[in-house]
């Protein structure tokens, strides 16, 4: 199947928006949580613009109330994200025909949902050529939406007592779930995920994030193997 | 601290996690191997970020009625099993959530 770049783009903005609506809560509450850690205005929003990382902004806003010094803050949002490096990898066959000028953005748009919602179109639409209008797309609404909600919990956090109690970071745990879910249809990747969970709750106590790794790596393997030998299985 | 520095470092840190394969994407060919394990990236790694967020999210293990936060999990897994559907999982266990936070 062939779309023009104009109907992928507008297709990557309408395969967003189940994400853009968990991110929205989330990135309001970190508005909120920067500025009550210290930040300035401009401060917040350069954190989600130009870092522009969900889960390590948070963790070094976090870290840097409890007076975490400066290297321990990047050495955690090293490890953090080292998740994308698994998404970039997962990219790379679809990428390499790009030139550079696309790289670089779609590079730096690389966040977990944004590969979550345009990976599928790759794999399910192998031969058309200009994919990468959807991944754009996501991204692009994704990046806008992010960065206003944090706009919206810089001025709205400081008027609205207890919002940080209210539970918003919930929205990331409901996006994440309504993402999984739908991949939980076979042996392996199921048993992969049960892994990765257990393993997130056995590691959580190690220093800076780093069971996220051990945990994502630990269910990637499980699921791996099984299905090596479920096709062995099959072959013999 | 000189937090534009810290945002700046993130910065650069973040962008080259992301961008680094992508720079020599003609460079580099995985194994077929990985590109086999990599299929099983994302749920993997989504998982291992919003397990503990919801059993433990002031940190200590709370599978309880009292945590919120796991009662909106289960109602997120279950419809997310049972329909398949993204955003109709999102809104539903957000809306159950904050009923139930709000309720107790």
């Amino acid at each position: 199947m062939s779309h023009s770049s104009a109907k992928q783009f507008s297709q990557g903005i309408l395969d967003s928006i189940p994400l853009v609506l968990g991110g929205i809560p989330f990135g309001v509450i970190f508005g909120t949580l920067a500025m009550n850690a210290g930040f300035d205005i401009w401060q917040t929003i350069g954190m989600s613009s130009i870092v522009f990382a969900g889960s390590a902004q948070f963790v070094a806003v976090g870290m840097l109330a409890a007076g975490t010094s400066m290297g321990f803050i990047v050495g955690a949002t090293l490890i953090i994200n080292l998740r994308h490096l698994i998404y970039a990898a997962s990219m790379l066959p679809h990428v390499k025909h790009l030139p550079q000028r696309w790289r670089v953005p779609l590079g730096f748009l690389l966040v977990d949902e944004v590969f979550a919602a345009t990976y599928p179109r790759y794999l399910n639409n192998p031969q058309s050529t200009n994919n990468h209008w959807h991944y754009l797309g996501v991204g692009v609404s994704f990046f806008v939406s992010w960065n206003l909600a944090t706009v919206v919990g810089i001025f709205f956090g400081a008027n609205v007592d207890g919002i940080g109690e209210w539970g918003l970071d919930f929205a990331m745990s409901a996006t994440f779930i309504g993402m999984v879910m739908p991949h939980l249809i076979n042996k392996p990747m199921i048993a992969g995920v049960l892994t990765s969970a257990l393993l997130a709750l056995v590691t959580y106590s190690l220093p800076h994030k780093i069971g996220l790794v051990i945990a994502s790596l630990g269910g990637m393997t499980v699921g791996y193997l099984l299905e090596q030998w479920q096709t062995k299985e099959r072959e013999s | 601290m000189n937090i534009w520095l810290l945002i700046t470092l993130m910065a650069v840190v973040t962008f080259t996690i992301r961008y680094a394969l992508y720079a020599r994407a003609n460079a580099i060919s995985l194994p077929p191997k990985l590109e086999r394990a990599l299929k099983y990236s994302a749920p993997c790694v989504l998982t291992a970020i919003w397990v503990p967020a919801v059993l433990m999210p002031k940190g200590e293990f709370d599978p309880t009625l009292s945590n919120p936060y796991f009662i909106g999990g289960l109602i997120a897994v279950a419809i997310g099993l049972w329909k398949k559907n993204t955003l109709l999982t999102i809104v539903v266990s957000m809306t159950c959530f904050f009923a139930y936070k709000w309720a107790f």
